[in-house]
């Protein structure tokens, strides 16, 4: 039995989850979300959407093939999606110290003491999560226990313990696409028609997968004008927190839409272009996150399973008539997806670019990449 | 649901798996099952084909019309051409249904009466089963398969292993479960099991081992508009190489990472789109342990042992989605039916794991190899439910059966070579892994040798680890802790940490026992397992129930699906304490004598209660049942059927009672611990069920009431039982309490026997004694299946046995109405019952077995619960013997049926099914024990085509010209001679060895004399006939225990069953079947269905 340091998480009603500390022994806070994915923490924890969010995992049984390494191909990591853990904190049932898989060259927990993440293992994940699907998302804090031995039975209130020194942080109030943003152009590949990806947090693999289709991709802060460059069509990525903090974005883009150059969103790319086109959006009671979300193409049999991860959505009954909803959320019938009725502008509120998760709608990437191709 | 596209479907046939082998058990019950309830909420008339008549599936209600005739092209056409049926459902009867299924559709039958196969396409299912079609199949895709060679003899084979390099694999093409398949590691063992595998197979296929390898599952369900999901992954815990039948699994993948996990999904789907499945399909691959590179190993395009579990694992009904897209309507018409909400289009999220432990009974199978490998033999399999590993196999180790009490803290394996037994696995590997550990071994030492996954052998570290701690408990300071004696405790600290060692050790998936083991180590007695259990309760250290919702907790449920776990602070479920719980305690694992006839009566109980106006509670932890689907009741706990776990439920669920004595011998041997703790036992009292069950009280109890029963006596030394047998004589059934090796049970017919059998095989002590009791030879069997009230008997059902006394209950064939037993006897029966169920004031279900001999009645066993025979009985009868009992037992008055309703015009017949093929070197003779693994029914206008049909539903074949004959001692000769006539006069080719020869020469029969196989020079050698299988049906009836008949009989027993040819055992049924193929053809049976019946 290993000796962990005790740790709490509390939530901003109250309510305190005692478990063990298995990453960095330092406070944290930020908004708590759940994701049901079984697989692929390497891939969430580096997902810069996941910034300012304390993430729980809803598969009890976590760091069983420890983490990769951090090697590279071409400028880009092979195995993470960023260059560094953007989660606040990782909150789990089981957690495996040892793990095993050819890949792995350290635990999940050096990785979170290395990049200073705080880990909290023994914690009820389930009951956690009905927390937040009942009461919608909230704040959370983890607190470390001054270091006495107490019975771990006993009862404890927010109150016992609320430590002052750590208060509760709201990641909605911050731009946090600025924070993830890079901070100047990167360019990748060699091919001759180039793609525009706006940064508002990318995922690595979105690079990946374009490069891979022989296009170079041009990879721009969030808030550059992308419309003075030479290019033949526009990503725009996906992206942490409240998509209202990215004005900018949505002029640039709006100043595009009067091009023809094809533009694919993805995830805050959706909500994005969704704000650029005339929609409002709004904040989900708790949010879409896991690899098992069905979407439905509109008007047709064709479903799909995909990876989401978003806590906010388009509604889509304010798109101007240019417009069309593309995509339905099967369970919720949320928007999953836009398009223009005429131009060759889309987006889909889904990762098709996975990592993790399913990779049934990778598609979108061929047909964006031939659609740039020949037009 | 407007979507149904085929419209035209307005009747459908589904074909059944018959009587449950092993390979192919009672998953298909399962998948039938939810299958007809598919098809019924459409309106669609269902006609089921099923000789399994203890199923869920072939009860009232299930299908629209029910016949009780063999899965085979003969009676299926038969069927059709009666009921023209639109169209026919192949993927839910297993590998029989298949097979079955590409015979009628290759010979046309289909096109000729014009009956659609829904669902999967037949081209698309030969493209899987072919394995040439399926490696070029997936070579079309760019899909990786393993590098075979598809050969059709001997020498093919072998040149192909040398093209591949030894190790090989060999596997039969068209074959359930594996059979027939196996390792070689050099030509020599190449040589010998190809020569056996293509006696059922045609084809063979030669393949590089990847021995080692990772093994992972997907289970894909697509629908035609080719919308694909993967509801389940799983990965074995032994790599390659064991079956995965034989092997634990896991769901879902614990050592795959996003990039494999997505990988082989995807490869899944692209596999499935391009053959075609529509409906569910099950892949498999082996994955480099050292890379991403993988093979596909196989494509099962129908509803498997794996898609059950998959069922269960997540709660998605695979096999009900499975049916509705077989009439035509997308995934997206379909709703989740956990949440009844969100779309049946979507991919399960698990918050536990599951742990699936395959059950072996090779213990009662004498000669077999104990190794296992990539052909299947356990008999069963349960599953079990945690939130860390080491909670869900520590739960599953209890759960198969075996008196395990997890991974650690059991009775003392006794191993010689503890390398040799991790490097080639038998049934009790992962106790060696346990005992390895105690030994010093390491984990990489572990996997060197097995090369299971270093994670998975962590985990098993880690309960080690705890139980040396609990050991390392100082008795003493223990003891005052738990008997709360705080003024001698003072510290503080330590008072602490044993706390959390407690809580630290449940939340691994210790019980209160193995704790109790750990810290008292061999004195532990139940006093310290109860002072556990008080104490935990009394610090709050109690499981937590959790929903399986299929989601993770994302979307809220209403559902029922539930277990239990230490690994949580809530429970998902809100208890009301109103005392309209009833707990139907469940069988728990398939094994030898308890399978799918206990699930039957589980399930009409619970439906029973739940008319009843109660909530109707399940507990029960096999995977292949109907009674753990959770529709069936209003609460399925999926656990432990342990006193333990049984009372945190009773704990939590406060029911009106809890009912023991539908799920076979597991419940029932709770009876007396949870009558004892206060629990409200429905029905017979748990002190009448002990007075049952105790030998020497039951028998004092028939002294009194002045029944008659077999002389015994328990001894403990070769003296006493000397003494017995000079008062009581030869033959005698000896059962000894502690077994070395073979049967547990034998008869001893002289002094060289039993003292062979005494002194070689058991032990004889004070500590295991011996019950020695008098064997009646020639006498006949009959069973009493009843139900009685308040100690008055209500309704019953007396079945005699075909064959004579000393072949297992489970083991014989039994004709029900009882035809050939004298009206006295009969009476005697009854009065014998009415006595018995007053004397124990029965109020339930009960069975009675009774010898007869000319008109004596002896009682040999008396069981206070429903018996093996319960649904048989009550299908034939056409009472429901289940539905009564359990009204009794709800203190509902119950009227007698009318006395008209126990006279039949038609009798059942009940055959059992052998899996001897599977068990390799097994003898397969019949004995005291049981050996068979499932059963067939039958019902006739007549004891002859009963038998013939229930004879040819388990796989006999009526002999076209061959049949050799070696009858055994005179009396079985005797009664061979008439059907030897018959055989002659039919014209029927008879060989026979040299006694049977000579004595049916002297009656006038002739016959071409056989030679045994230790003869050295002789122009015909039966062995050698054998191998070139000359003979149709084969009868061997064993003599006597000497050495020289042992050793030829097993010879041509194992021969027959090795080179696949009909053998029978049993004089008695060996003269009934040959009568019946006599007089009667095949074409003479009537397609008649149940309700025809009356």
């Amino acid at each position: 039995m290993q000796r962990l340091r005790l740790v709490r998480l509390i939530l901003e009603n109250g309510i305190v989850f005692q478990g063990k500390s298995f990453g960095a022994e330092r406070p944290a806070s930020g908004e708590v979300v759940f994701s049901t994915a079984m697989v692929g923490y390497p891939e969430s924890l580096t997902d810069p959407s996941y910034k300012g969010q304390i993430l729980s995992l809803t598969y009890p049984i976590i760091g069983n093939y420890g983490v990769p390494a951090k090697s590279e191909t071409d400028g880009i990591s092979d195995f993470f999606e960023s260059d560094r853990i953007h989660a606040s904190g990782l909150i789990v049932q089981d957690y495996s110290d040892d793990y095993s898989h050819w890949s792995g060259t350290e635990s999940l927990g050096e990785w979170l003491k290395r990049e200073n993440i705080p880990g909290i293992c023994g914690i009820d994940t389930r009951k956690l999560t009905k927390i937040l699907r009942e009461e919608g998302s909230l704040l959370g804090k983890i607190v470390f226990e001054e270091d006495h031995e107490t019975d771990e039975n006993s009862v404890f209130s927010a109150a016992d313990y609320n430590d002052d020194s750590t208060d509760f942080y709201n990641p909605e109030n911050d731009n946090l696409v600025a924070e993830v943003s890079c901070k100047e152009i990167i360019e990748y590949g060699k091919g001759d028609k180039k793609v525009v990806l706006i940064d508002c947090g990318t995922k690595l693999n979105i690079v990946r997968e374009l490069i891979k289709h022989g296009v170079s991709v041009i990879r721009v802060p969030w808030d550059y004008d992308f419309n003075t460059l030479d290019f033949n069509g526009v990503v725009i990525s996906n992206g942490p927190g409240n998509p209202n903090h990215c004005v900018a974005t949505i002029g640039n883009i709006r100043k595009a839409l009067n091009n023809e150059k094809p533009i694919f969103g993805i995830c805050m790319g959706n909500q994005l272009l969704a704000k650029a086109a005339g929609a409002i959006i709004y904040k989900l009671r708790y949010g879409h996150r896991s690899h098992n979300q069905p979407v439905r193409r509109i008007g047709s049999n064709q479903c799909f399973i995909t990876s989401q991860n978003h806590g906010y959505a388009v509604d889509e009954s304010c798109l101007s008539s240019d417009w069309e909803p593309w995509f339905v959320n099967m369970n919720d019938g949320t928007n999953e997806g836009i398009r223009h009725k005429t131009k060759p502008f889309y987006s889909v509120q889904f990762h098709p670019e996975a990592k993790g998760g399913p990779n049934d709608t990778r598609f979108f990437f061929d047909e964006f990449v031939k659609l740039i191709v020949n037009h | 649901m407007t979507n149904r596209i085929l419209e035209n479907i307005k009747k459908v046939l589904v074909l059944g798996s018959g009587a449950l082998k092993i390979g192919e058990a009672g998953e298909f019950d399962y998948s039938g099952s939810q299958a007809l309830k598919a098809l019924s909420e459409e309106g669609v008339e269902t006609v089921l084909i099923n000789p399994n008549i203890a199923t869920v599936q072939t009860s009232e209600g299930v299908a629209d019309k029910i016949y009780f005739l063999p899965v085979t092209p003969y009676f299926v056409e038969k069927v059709i051409k009666r009921e023209q049926p639109d169209g026919v459902l192949l993927a839910f009867g297993g590998q029989t249904a298949l097979n079955c299924g590409v015979q009628l559709y290759k010979s046309g039958v289909f096109e000729k009466y014009g009956v659609e196969v829904l669902g999967t396409p037949v081209q698309a299912i030969m493209d899987t089963e072919d394995r040439d079609l399926f490696v070029k199949k997936l070579n079309q895709i760019e899909v990786k398969t393993i590098q075979s060679y598809a050969v059709s003899s001997v020498n093919e084979a072998l040149e192909s292993a040398e093209k591949l390099g030894y190790p090989v694999i060999v596997r039969a093409a068209y074959a359930l479960g594996g059979l027939g398949s196996g390792f070689c590691k050099d030509a020599k063992e190449l040589r010998e099991l190809s020569v056996k595998a293509l006696n059922y197979s045609d084809q063979l296929l030669i393949e590089k081992s990847l021995k080692g390898w990772k093994e992972i599952e997907y289970e894909v369900v697509r629908d035609r508009y080719d919308n694909c999901i993967t509801v389940c992954n799983m990965e074995n815990f032994d790599p390659l190489g064991i079956h995965t039948g034989e092997s634990i699994v896991v769901a879902p993948s614990q050592t795959l990472t996003n990039s494999e996990y997505h990988k082989l999904r995807e490869l899944a789907i692209k596999i499935v789109r391009h053959i075609g499945i529509v409906g569910e399909c099950n892949v498999q691959y082996a994955l480099d342990p050292e890379s991403e590179d993988y093979r596909v190993i196989e494509v099962n395009a129908r509803l498997s042992r794996s898609s059950a579990l998959a069922s269960k694992a997540t709660g998605y009904p695979l096999a009900f989605v499975a049916a509705k897209l077989g009439l035509g309507y997308g995934l997206f018409d379909l709703k989740n039916s956990v949440t009844k909400t969100t779309s049946a289009f979507f991919e399960p999220a698990l918050d536990y794991i599951v742990v699936k432990i395959p059950r072996w009974d090779l213990g009662k199978f004498s000669g077999v190899s104990k190794e296992i490998g990539s052909s299947m033999k356990s008999v069963g399999e349960i599953m079990s439910i945690g939130r860390t590993f080491e909670e869900a196999i520590q739960k599953g180790l209890r759960m198969i059966g075996l008196g395990m009490h997890g991974f650690v803290e059991n009775k003392e394996l006794i191993i010689p070579d503890i390398d040799k037994a991790l490097r080639e696995p038998t049934d009790q590997r992962i106790f060696v892994i346990s005992k390895a550990f105690r030994q010093g071994y390491t984990v990489d030492e572990i996997h060197e040798l097995t090369k299971i996954d270093r994670w998975f052998l962590s985990k098993l570290r880690n309960i080690v680890d705890t139980a040396e701690k609990l050991e390392d408990i100082r008795i003493s300071r223990f003891y005052l802790q738990l008997s709360g004696n705080n003024d001698y405790y003072t510290d503080f600290e330590e008072h602490i940490e044993i706390l959390e060692l407690l809580v630290h050790a449940k939340k691994q998936g210790f019980s209160d026992f193995q704790i109790a083991r750990a810290v008292y180590k061999d004195y532990t007695n139940d006093f310290h397992t109860r002072q556990i259990r008080s104490y935990r309760k009394a610090h709050g250290i109690l499981p937590f129930v959790k929903q399986i919702d299929t989601l993770a907790a994302e979307f809220p449920a209403q559902t029922n699906y539930l277990y239990l776990t230490y690994n949580a602070s809530e429970s998902d479920v809100k208890y009301f304490g109103d005392h309209r719980s009833v707990i139907v305690l469940g069988s728990g694992a398939y094994r030898i004598g308890s399978s799918v006839e206990f699930d039957w009566c589980s399930v009409n109980a619970l439906n029973t209660v739940r008319k009843e106006g109660y909530r109707s509670v399940m507990i029960n932890y096999n995977p292949e049942t109907v009674s753990t689907d959770y529709d069936m009741c209003d609460r399925l706990y999926f656990d432990e059927l342990s006193y333990e776990r049984v009372m945190d439920i009773i704990d939590l669920e406060n029911p009106h009672g809890v009912i023991v004595s539908v799920g076979g011998q597991i419940p029932n041997n709770l009876a007396v611990r949870l009558d004892n703790a206060g629990v409200n036992i429905l029905g017979t009292s748990a002190k009448s069920i002990d007075n049952a069950e105790d030998r020497h009280k039951f028998s004092s109890m028939l002294d009194r009431l002045e029944i008659d029963q077999p002389r015994w006596k328990e001894l403990t030394t070769l003296d006493d039982i000397h003494k017995f047998v000079d008062e009581v004589g030869f033959p005698l059934l000896v059962r000894p309490s502690y077994v070395l090796s073979g049967a547990a049970m034998n008869v001893c017919s002289n002094k060289p026997e039993l003292e062979r059998f005494l002194t070689l095989a058991t032990e004889v002590s004070s500590i295991y004694p011996v019950v020695v009791s008098e064997f009646i030879e020639d006498s006949k069997e009959i069973e009493m299946d009843a139900v009685a009230q308040n100690g008055e008997l209500v309704a019953y059902a007396i079945s005699e046995h075909v064959e004579f006394a000393g072949v297992h209950s489970g083991d014989a064939t039994i004709l029900f109405p009882a035809q050939k037993i004298y009206v006295q006897t009969v009476r005697r029966i009854k009065q014998i019952t009415r006595q018995i169920a007053k004397a124990l004031n029965i109020s339930g279900p009960f069975n009675i077995q009774f010898l007869a001999k000319d008109n004596y009645i002896k009682v040999i066993e008396c069981n206070l619960r429903a018996s093996r025979s319960f649904p048989f009985v009550s299908k034939v009868l056409k009472i429901n013997l289940i539905e009564l009992a359990t009204k009794v037992m709800l203190g509902i008055k119950v009227e007698k049926p009318e006395k008209s309703a126990f006279e039949l015009d038609y009798v059942g017949i009940k055959a059992p099914q052998f899996s001897f093929t599977r068990l390799q070197k097994a003898d397969p003779v019949l004995g005291v024990d049981m050996a068979s693994t499932g059963e067939v029914g039958a019902i006739g206008s007549h004891f002859d085509d009963a038998l013939l049909t229930s004879m040819l539903a388990v796989g006999y074949r009526i002999p076209q010209k061959n049949i050799m004959i070696s009858s055994g001692g005179t009396k079985s000769k005797v009664a061979l001679l008439e059907a030897c006539r018959l055989l002659r006069d039919k014209g029927y080719n008879l060989f026979a060895t040299g006694g049977t020869k000579k004595f049916l020469e002297e009656n006038g029969v002739e016959s071409t004399f056989v030679a045994w196989p230790d003869y050295k020079n002789a122009e015909l050698k039966v062995n050698e006939m054998i191998a070139e299988k000359r003979f149709d049906l084969i009868i061997n009836i064993p003599k006597n225990l000497t050495e020289r008949e042992l050793t030829n009989g097993y010879m041509i027993r194992r021969g027959a069953i090795d080179y696949n040819i009909p053998l029978i055992t049993n004089a008695r049924l060996a003269g009934a079947f040959i009568k019946a193929f006599c007089r009667i053809t095949q074409d003479d049976i009537k397609i008649k269905h149940w309700e025809e019946y009356n």
